[in-house]
């Protein structure tokens, strides 16, 4: 019951995270304030649900197979968006910049 | 409500999320923006794969197949990220 509790509580954390990270994908204006909204938000909800599951799954390997994943995913999704990002700059994608109110 | 009526629920959810990432993927001005969802789509799928696997009952199955899932994501975002830092095309 405290479990069940316990795995609520985490799955909804994870949800705002992935959440957040989905309104950014959809509403950041260029392509680095997406990845910045990405890369943040959905290590953070990958997290959150993988501490779901491990509440759930108890000790076991299957626990230790999970606490693998999360510190694998940990390092890897920064480390593929920073790639990304790298490319970008570098074949010259130019940042967003607000346009001042009256250009003249 | 018990544990895989939860993990179902949160399935569901992150399905409706992950459309999200589709969209980026078909739409996305640059092809960068397209890796980004590419990149992001695995991970969601990840979770998405073991979510389900804790509402089947079979997550020590599902958690090998999400292992290599997140392994196969990572390298095929890093090596197109390198492809296109080249500007796409073959030395």
């Amino acid at each position: 019951m405290i479990a069940d509790i316990a795995i609520a509580g985490l799955l909804v954390v994870a949800m705002f995270f992935h959440g957040v990270a989905a309104l950014g994908v959809v509403r950041m204006p260029d392509f680095y304030t997406r990845m910045h909204a990405v890369s943040k938000a959905e290590t953070l909800g990958m997290l959150f649900t993988l501490a779901a599951l491990v509440v759930s799954a108890g000790l076991s390997l299957v626990t230790v197979k999970l606490v693998f994943l999360a510190i694998f995913l940990f390092l890897a999704n920064p480390t593929s968006t920073h790639a990304i990002g790298r490319a970008a700059l570098r074949v010259g994608l130019p940042p967003w910049r607000r346009l001042p109110p009256e250009n003249a | 409500m018990s544990a895989p009526s939860l993990f179902l629920v949160a399935a569901v959810a992150l399905l409706a999320l992950v459309m999200v990432y589709v969209h980026r993927l078909a739409v996305g001005p640059t092809v960068f923006d397209r890796l980004l969802g590419l990149s992001g789509f695995g991970t969601q799928t990840t979770m998405l794969l073991l979510l389900m696997g804790a509402v089947y009952g079979r997550l020590d199955m599902f958690v090998d197949l999400s292992l290599a899932y997140a392994l196969l994501s990572f390298v095929g975002a890093v090596a197109s990220a390198r492809y296109f830092e080249r500007g796409g095309q073959d030395r």
